[in-house]
């Protein structure tokens, strides 16, 4: 067997080795050279993004087990970006003596997700598929409980376990109906023999649930509150942008790919989602108090909006999916970045604690500005661009309805996050939060959000770049 | 890059100048320059117009200049005027110039007011120069959401609900507006997003028009201040700060008439034909309503906001008139209100910054103290019951003579209820003036208040000059606003 085929796997090799040398850096490195260790690790990260953020020809490896098409590759950078930046934002949190000891694996389990996104990603299989699911939701029980002395943590990563288990075991179920109708886990040959027999339906709700349960969609969602309050907050931006992310392309492909014969099931199955899902999400946003579950239900809705195009199942659609999850990462990381320095530096995460927080903490405010009304869908900033173009793949395929529906919760979700803008910027406070200064890294990180932010939608090259290589029905 | 784009272009230098100034003094300059160049960049555009239109120049649409911007979606940045474009562009830099002058001793923090305000105009201005569908709608967008900090941090009174209550509402009427666009471009076969390409293909079909075309109508009309959904304004208006209201019920009211003109009834004629009664009926209650509303406000600035939605109002149904005369009328109006809005809420704001109210019962013969502001105000106020000579009555004639056009008892007796609007303005208007400008003093702390000063002479003498002009030589925008509402029209006739 010719085994240098493996080679062209570049990207989860490059992320192996990135890896395992930390890891091994991490356990013999002296005192001395530790002082380095995160620098070096940021480093290599940045190289190992900047080395593999170019698209390669189409390939398949181990008799299409492992499938890699161009657009792999964005959807893996838009991935090593985001988790790049939320490891700027970690940097403070792991340079704290509680945590110092604990930042190998912190880098390790991280990573070890991302390689389980990746292959998540390029699976060409059930099996491979599942393995990646699983090396995604496992080490990220463990980050979530990373902070082993407090309650909440530890809480949260039961919860999260447990629910990711359940879920991926259904989703496991699921799949054993395909090959028990099939006889086969591989998407080359699903495609053309599922052609919508009960079983195979079945098999295809079940199959998809563990999915569902990654992005969080309602009713899959009761976790997010809970994992995302009790989590430190850069998991948690972790978990809601760059797992999220991932999932979702590898749902939009697997039903286009796989179950494209399903067509007429799978779509009123996402209607119904998209529209409980964001208006639910809407509504228990308002609610909230704390920024952190805010942000959680932020991002369900959100994760709804992208239901819109993912149900298109064209190209456009495709391309507008990445777009969108590019743009929310930008955002997202960009509002929790915001809330991890604050949390951190002063433990305030409540709404009304900030009160007036422009008056002593007018950049940081600013960010969090920007952030929310990129996530609002307000102009001139992407996420009115990536809004629209979502919308615009849901309305070529005649779902005037759901996009209105869709539209009239962005009302909803511009109500909320106002609702923090008002307390930033209008409200007065007797003791708002005082200044806080924010390190280097964390610098770093808010301004490639910020800078992405502004100009990912005002230059058009990337959306046209992504469009070019996107492919649908 | 084409010339008009220096009208987004300047804005935004405008507010980079901002962002680098440290003092008031600073502020104040950047903003003096940013305004008078986008004055002066008006008038030159006035005046290459006209000679163009008089050189023989027929294109619907001049100074056209196209990019790619989002291939994929056929999105275009492409740019263009016609003689509506024109006035509204010269009605905005008035706005923008006249509303720098108000806000001269802005406090607090004059810098981010000034950013925001910027902001606000990039929209304005990039909405009128913009000929493609989503161009237009971002930046119509963009108008909006200054909105809410401006009126939540500068405003007065019941600051925060008025803008949150503006912000929503806004934003419904773009998420309705969103949907017809999509549904425009959708079903003109995805081909472009050009205005004056997909009137030119003509081919959306009738069944498709009944349902986009009250969702973009409704959409602009939302910002139009259209009943039943003109519920913002008198709220928004009253709690925004001077030059904020100025530039709201001066200019990015015009947005919704001409986004319902240019966007709704130019590229789905046939529905437009249909449902014009429907929302003949809704403008129509605007004039009238607006107007008794107006009557049973103690509050200036309310008075003022009132009597926006009616005249708003006005310039909506007299584009569903759908003929030459009205819909001139309606620009004319359009431009008429806008200014005189600005005059009244600029000598609103100049008022209640020295008496510290806006309750007309607290407040009485004020020409004595203020002379300069009472006679302007006067002037404001004939302005906008339709006295000759002053922009008023120009605007609202050829639109009710427009309108009588019509021969059939629907249109005429509405027409009738819309005139009777002016009967009720003119009691609200000469009782405003009896009671706070004329008659005796009411509280004696008011005398020792003074006069305007010379910012504040500036922005009002500037927004009277532009009256008067309009007032007595209709005939130049008149005959330029004529000629382009021909090709909208003839759309609709056909």
């Amino acid at each position: 067997m010719d085994y240098s085929s493996f080679l062209q796997m570049r990207e989860e090799f490059s992320l192996i080795a990135v890896l395992v040398f930390l890891l091994i850096y991490d356990i013999f490195a002296g005192e001395k050279a530790l002082k380095y260790f995160q620098p070096v690790a940021l480093v290599l990260f940045a190289a190992h993004t900047v080395l593999n953020c170019f698209p390669r020809e189409a390939f398949e490896v181990a008799g299409g087990m492992f499938q890699y098409v161009p657009m792999q590759t964005y959807v893996k950078s838009i991935l090593n970006v985001g988790t790049l930046v939320v490891l700027l934002q970690a940097h403070k949190f792991l340079n704290e003596d509680a945590n110092r000891v604990k930042r190998g694996e912190f880098y390790f389990l991280t990573l070890s997700t991302l390689l389980g996104m990746y292959f998540m990603i390029s699976s060409g299989n059930f099996l491979m598929f599942f393995i990646g699911l699983e090396t995604a939701s496992i080490p990220m029980a463990t980050l979530v409980a990373f902070d082993k002395y407090s309650r909440k943590s530890a809480e949260a990563g039961a919860k999260y376990i447990l629910s990711a288990v359940f879920a991926s075991s259904i989703s496991v179920f699921g799949i054993s109906l395909i090959y028990g109708s099939t006889g086969t886990l591989y998407f080359n040959d699903l495609a053309t023999l599922i052609t919508g027999t009960p079983l195979q339906i079945m098999a295809f709700v079940f199959f998809a649930v563990g999915l569902f349960f990654k992005i969080s969609l309602v009713p899959f969602h009761l976790w997010t509150p809970d994992v995302y309050e009790g989590a430190q907050t850069n998991i948690t931006s972790y978990l809601s942008v760059i797992s999220k992310g991932s999932a979702v392309f590898v749902l939009f492909t697997l039903l286009i790919k796989v179950f494209g014969n399903l067509v007429a099931q799978w779509q009123p199955i996402l209607y119904g989602l998209a529209v409980i899902s964001i208006t639910l999400a809407n509504v228990f946003a308002i609610r909230q108090q704390n920024l952190k579950r805010f942000l959680a239900f932020s991002s369900i809705s959100q994760a709804g909006y992208i239901l819109l195009a993912i149900i298109s199942g064209s190209s456009m659609g495709m391309a507008s999916l990445v777009y969108y999850v590019l743009v929310y990462m930008f955002s997202n990381l960009a509002a929790f970045g915001v809330l991890s320095v604050i949390e951190e530096r002063t433990g305030k995460v409540k709404l009304d604690e900030y009160n007036g927080l422009y008056q002593t903490n007018p950049r940081l405010s600013f960010v969090m500005m920007l952030a929310l009304f990129s996530l609002a869908g307000i102009p001139p900033f992407a996420g009115f661009f990536s809004k629209f173009f979502v919308f615009s793949a849901a309305a070529a395929q005649g779902y005037y309805v759901l996009v209105f529906i869709a539209l009239l919760n962005t009302i909803i979700s511009l109500y909320y996050y106002l609702l923090v803008i008002k307390a930033m910027f209008l409200n007065k406070s007797e003791n708002p939060i005082e200044t806080v200064k924010s390190d280097i890294p964390v610098k770093i990180s808010l301004v490639i959000c910020t800078l992405g932010i502004l100009l990912v939608g005002l230059f058009s090259t990337i959306y046209t770049q992504i469009a070019a290589i996107s492919f649908g029905m | 890059m084409n010339f008009l784009s220096l009208f987004v272009l300047i804005p935004v230098l405008m507010m980079m100048g901002l962002f680098v100034s440290c003092s008031r003094k600073q502020l104040q300059i950047v903003m003096t320059i940013g305004a008078s160049l986008l004055m002066i960049l008006s008038g030159i555009l006035t005046y290459m117009y006209l000679t163009d239109r008089a050189a023989g120049n027929l294109a619907t649409m001049l100074y056209t200049a196209d990019t790619v911007w989002y291939a994929p979606f056929n999105i275009h940045y492409s740019v263009g005027v016609d003689g509506i474009s024109v006035a509204m562009l010269i009605l905005s830099s008035i706005i923008v110039f006249t509303g720098v002058f108000a806000s001269w001793k802005i406090d607090p923090l004059p810098k981010e007011f000034f950013l925001w305000f910027s902001l606000l105009s990039i929209g304005v201005y990039g909405f009128f120069i913009s000929t493609d569908l989503f161009t237009m709608f971002m930046y119509y967008e963009i108008a909006l959401i200054p909105m809410y900090l401006l009126i939540g941090v500068w405003g007065s009174g019941n600051k925060e609900y008025a803008a949150m209550k503006l912000t929503l509402m806004l934003m419904g009427g773009s998420a309705l507006l969103l949907v017809g666009i999509l549904g425009i471009y959708y079903a003109s076969g995805a081909t472009t997003m050009n205005l004056l390409e997909i009137a030119k293909l003509h081919n959306i079909p009738v069944a498709m028009q009944y349902y986009f075309f009250p969702l973009t109508f409704m959409g602009f009309g939302v910002l139009g201040a259209m009943f039943p959904f003109h519920t913002w304004s008198p709220d928004g208006h009253a709690s925004a700060p001077t030059a904020v209201s100025m530039l709201h019920a001066g200019v990015l009211m015009k947005l919704g008439g001409y986004g319902c003109f240019r966007v709704a009834m130019y590229l789905m004629p046939e529905a437009a034909h249909e449902m014009a009664w429907i929302f003949l009926l809704l403008t129509g209650i605007s004039v009238v309503y607006g107007a008794f509303g107006a009557i049973h406000q103690t509050d200036l600035k309310y008075i003022n906001a009132y009597s926006s939605v009616s005249h708003c109002g006005l310039v909506l149904f007299a584009i569903l008139m759908m003929n030459e005369t009205a819909a001139t009328g309606a620009i004319m109006q359009m431009l008429s209100h806008g200014l005189m809005t600005a005059l009244f809420f600029a000598l609103i704001g100049m008022i209640y910054g020295r008496t510290h109210t806006r309750d007309i019962r607290l407040m009485g013969g004020l020409m004595k103290v203020m002379p300069f502001l009472g006679v302007s105000y006067v002037i404001a106020g004939m302005a906008s019951l339709g006295l000759p000579s002053l922009s008023g009555f120009v605007a609202e004639m050829t639109i009710f003579v427009g309108s009588f056009q019509h021969t059939d008892t629907f249109h005429r007796v509405l027409t009738i209820g819309a005139v009777s609007s002016i009967v009720i303005t003119a009691v609200y208007i000469l009782r405003v003036v009896g009671k706070i400008i004329l008659g005796p003093m009411q509280d004696k702390h008011h005398e020792e208040l003074t006069d305007a000063v010379w910012y504040e002479r500036l922005s009002v003498g500037v927004l009277i000059a532009a009256i008067f002009a309009m007032g007595s030589a209709p005939f130049w925008i008149s005959s330029m606003l004529h000629e382009s509402v021909i090709p909208v029209v003839s759309q609709l006739i056909k």
